[in-house]
C-alpha cells in the first residue's frame, strides 16, 4: 500500500464559548491515499466543516483552537508549521472549494484578475504566459470560450459557472489534497451532476486526495471510495462505501441510511432519527448518540465506546460491535 | 421606521432597470458648478482680476455692478478696505476647495485604514480601535480647532489637521461595518485558503469592495468640511485674515449687513453653491453606486 497523502491522527479542535467548551472535533483520525476520495457525512454541527478548517489551520480564532493531534501531509506535520509556512502550503498543497458559489468570487474583479492572482503566486508566471495558463485552467473545468470568460465579472456567470471557476482556482497548483465542503449544495440537480463528474475527472488527472463533505448520501455513493460518518465531533463509523451502505455497524449510520427517500420503496413513511442533535457543550458521559439510539444499553450511558475494527478497513465506535460487550439491547 | 416600504419599491426598481441601459443621467448642476469652481480656482492668477489683497480706501463699499454706483471694475463690489469682492471670492475658492479635498483625503485614508484593520482582525484590536473611534466622534470639531488655533496659531495646516483629526472616525465606523459584512462572504475565506495573507486580503479583497462607499462618503463630506472651514474662519480660528477665505469674508461684512449687504452675501452664496453641489453629487453617487447606504 502506498504511503498516505494525508494522515490525520487524533485531531482535537475545541471552541470556547460563553456557555462552555464545545468539542467540535474530538479525536478524529483518518488517512487518505493518492487519488482516493473520503466522504465526510453527518448532521449540521457534527464537526465536518471544523475538521476541514482544522486541516488548513483556518479555524475561526480566537474562539476555536486546535488543541492536539497531527495532520500529516506527505509525512510532514502541518500543526507544527509556522503561520507563514502554512500560507505557502494553502492553495499549493491543500485547496478547498466552499459551499456558496454566489459569494466565493470577489465581485469587483474580473474572473481573469482573480484567476491570475493564485496562478502567478504558485507558478511565478507573468504576462501572456499567465493569461494563457488561466485560460487553460478554465478550459480544464469545461468553461466554454475561456479567453472571453477571463474578462467577465462574477455577476455575469451562473452559479454553476462560478463554482467551476472556483474549481479551476483550486486545481491551479495542482494540490495534493482537495477539500470540497458541500460544493454542490446550492446548484440545481443537472448542474450538480455535471460538477461531480468534473471533480472525478480532475481527480483522475491530477491524482489528488479528495475529502468530500456532504450530507447527501447519494452523492457519497457516487463520489467516494470510503465514508466517515461524524457525530458530535467524532467519527463514529468509517469504512468502504459499499460495505458501509450494505452493512452499517453503527446505529446512527443505519438511521441515516433509513432516512433516505427511495423511489419505488414499499415503505410510505421515512424513518426520521428521533430527538435532537446533541448540545456539544453538554455532552453525556458515555456515547454521544446514546440518548437517541434505538439499541441503547446501560453501558452506553456510562462509558464512551472505543474504536473497534469490524473488519479490515471498517471501524466503528459502538459497544454493540465491541467484542467484550455483554448484555442485550435495553 | 416610517411605514412606507410596501408601495414604494416596485415602480422605482422598474424605472431604474429600464433607465440603466440608456446610460446614467448625470447630475448636470452639481458637476457643472463644481467644475466651474475648480477651473476658476486653478486659473485664478490668469483671470485678469484685481489683486485680492490690494486695498483702496477711496473705493470702499462699492456696490455690485447692477446697483447704483457700481462699476465693471468691481463686478461684485468691494469691501471695507476697498478690496475687490469677486477677486477675493475666486481666490477664496482655492482655500475652501483645497481645505475640503485635503482634509477629506487625509481623514478617509486614515479612517479607512483603521476601519479595515479593526474589521479584519476583530476581537481585541477591533474593540480598542472602535472605542478610540467612538471617543473621537464625541469630540466637537469646532472646539478642537479653536484649541489648536489658540495654542498653535490659526493657519491653513491647523485647520486641515483639526478637522481631519475628528473626521476620520466616521470613515473608520462605516468601513469597519462593511468589512464585517465582507468577512462573512466566502471569497475572503477562499482567498485565505488559497494562501493569501492579511495584507493581500485587505488590499485586494476588502479595500476594493469598500471603494464605492468611500467615494460616496468622501464626496458628501467635502461639503461638510467646507462649511466647517468657513465656520472656523468666521470665528477667527481658521485661515488668518489677509488671505481671502469665504468664512472670514462673511465675518468681515457682518457689521455692515444693513448698508453693504454684498460684502457678506456673495461669499455666503459661494459657500451655498459649492456645498449644495457636493451634497447633490454625493447623493447621486450614493444612489448610483450603493443605494443601500441611505443613512449616510
Amino acid at each position: 500500500m502506498p504511503p498516505p497523502v494525508v494522515d490525520v491522527r487524533d485531531l482535537r479542535t475545541h471552541i470556547v464559548t460563553r456557555w462552555g467548551t464545545v468539542k467540535a472535533v474530538d479525536g478524529v483520525s483518518f488517512a487518505l491515499a493518492e487519488g482516493e476520495t473520503l466522504g465526510l457525512v453527518g448532521e449540521s454541527g457534527s464537526g465536518k466543516s471544523m475538521t476541514c478548517l482544522s486541516l488548513v489551520r483556518l479555524v475561526p480564532r480566537p474562539a476555536a483552537r486546535i488543541l492536539g493531534g497531527q495532520v500529516m501531509l506527505d509525512g510532514d506535520d502541518l500543526l507544527a508549521r509556522s503561520e507563514r509556512e502554512m500560507q505557502a502550503i494553502r492553495g499549493r498543497q491543500i485547496a478547498m472549494i466552499l459551499q456558496d458559489p454566489m459569494s466565493s468570487l470577489n465581485p469587483v474583479f474580473s474572473i481573469g484578475m482573480q484567476m491570475r492572482e493564485p496562478v502567478a503566486l504558485y507558478h511565478r508566471l507573468r504576462g501572456r504566459a499567465l493569461t494563457a495558463r488561466a485560460a487553460e485552467l478554465l478550459a480544464a473545468v469545461r468553461i466554454p470560450s475561456p479567453r472571453e470568460r477571463l474578462c467577465a465579472f462574477p455577476h455575469q456567470l451562473s452559479g454553476g459557472m462560478r463554482q467551476r471557476v472556483v474549481g479551476a482556482m483550486a486545481i491551479a497548483a495542482p494540490p495534493r489534497l482537495l477539500i470540497a465542503d458541500e460544493p454542490t449544495t446550492s446548484l440545481d440537480l443537472t448542474i450538480q451532476s455535471q460538477y461531480l463528474g468534473l471533480l472525478r475527472e480532475l481527480q483522475r488527472q491530477h491524482r489528488f486526495a479528495l475529502i468530500f463533505v456532504t450530507h447527501n448520501l447519494g452523492i457519497v455513493a457516487r463520489m467516494c471510495d470510503r465514508v466517515a460518518v461524524m457525530y458530535a465531533g467524532r467519527i463514529v463509523e468509517m469504512g468502504p462505501v459499499r460495505r458501509l451502505f450494505t452493512r452499517p455497524a453503527h446505529p446512527y449510520t443505519r438511521a441515516l441510511l433509513d432516512s433516505i427517500p427511495r423511489l419505488g420503496a414499499r415503505r410510505e413513511r421515512l424513518t426520521a432519527i428521533e430527538g435532537q442533535p446533541p448540545d456539544l457543550s453538554r455532552l453525556p458521559a458515555g456515547c454521544a448518540f446514546a440518548p437517541r439510539c434505538p439499541s441503547v444499553m446501560e453501558r452506553c450511558r456510562v462509558e464512551a465506546p472505543p474504536e473497534t475494527v469490524v473488519e479490515a478497513g471498517h471501524v466503528t465506535r459502538c459497544w454493540l460491535e465491541t467484542p467484550t460487550s455483554g448484555g442485550a439491547p435495553a | 421606521m416610517p411605514a412606507e416600504p410596501a408601495a414604494l419599491p416596485l415602480p422605482e426598481i422598474d424605472g431604474a432597470a429600464v433607465a440603466a441601459p440608456r446610460g446614467w443621467r448625470l447630475p448636470l448642476f452639481p458637476i457643472g458648478a463644481i467644475a466651474i469652481f475648480l477651473i476658476v480656482a486653478i486659473v485664478a492668477p490668469f483671470l485678469g482680476l484685481p489683486d485680492p489683497h490690494e486695498q483702496s480706501l477711496r473705493s470702499r463699499f462699492k456696490p455690485p455692478v447692477w446697483e447704483e454706483g457700481g462699476t465693471w471694475a468691481h463686478a461684485l463690489g468691494t469691501d471695507r478696505l476697498g478690496r475687490d469682492l469677486l477677486s477675493r471670492i475666486v481666490w477664496g475658492s482655492r482655500i475652501s476647495l483645497a481645505a475640503g479635498v485635503l482634509t477629506v483625503l487625509l481623514a478617509s485614508a486614515f479612517g479607512a485604514a483603521v476601519g479595515l484593520t479593526a474589521g479584519y482582525y476583530g476581537g481585541r484590536v477591533d474593540a480598542v480601535l472602535m472605542r478610540i473611534t467612538d471617543a473621537t466622534m464625541s469630540f466637537p470639531v469646532i472646539l478642537l480647532a479653536l484649541i489648536l488655533a489658540v495654542t498653535a496659531g490659526p493657519s491653513f495646516t491647523n485647520v486641515v489637521v483639526a478637522i481631519a483629526v475628528i473626521l476620520w472616525a466616521r470613515y473608520a465606523r462605516v468601513i469597519r461595518g462593511q468589512v464585517l459584512t465582507l468577512m462573512q462572504l466566502d471569497f475572503v475565506a477562499q482567498a485565505r485558503i488559497a494562501g493569501a495573507g492579511a495584507w493581500r486580503i485587505i488590499t485586494r479583497h476588502l479595500l476594493p469592495n469598500t471603494l464605492g462607499t468611500l467615494l460616496v462618503l468622501v464626496t458628501l463630506q467635502i461639503g461638510y468640511v467646507i462649511i466647517v472651514e468657513a465656520s472656523l474662519s468666521f470665528l477667527g480660528a481658521g485661515i488668518p485674515p489677509p488671505t481671502p477665505a469665504w468664512g472670514s469674508m462673511i465675518a468681515e461684512g457682518r457689521d455692515f449687513v444693513t448698508s453693504a449687504w454684498w460684502v457678506s452675501l456673495f461669499p455666503g452664496m459661494a459657500i451655498l453653491i459649492v456645498v449644495l453641489a457636493f451634497n447633490l453629487l454625493g447623493d447621486w453617487l450614493r444612489d448610483t453606486f450603493d443605494p443601500k447606504l441611505r443613512q449616510l
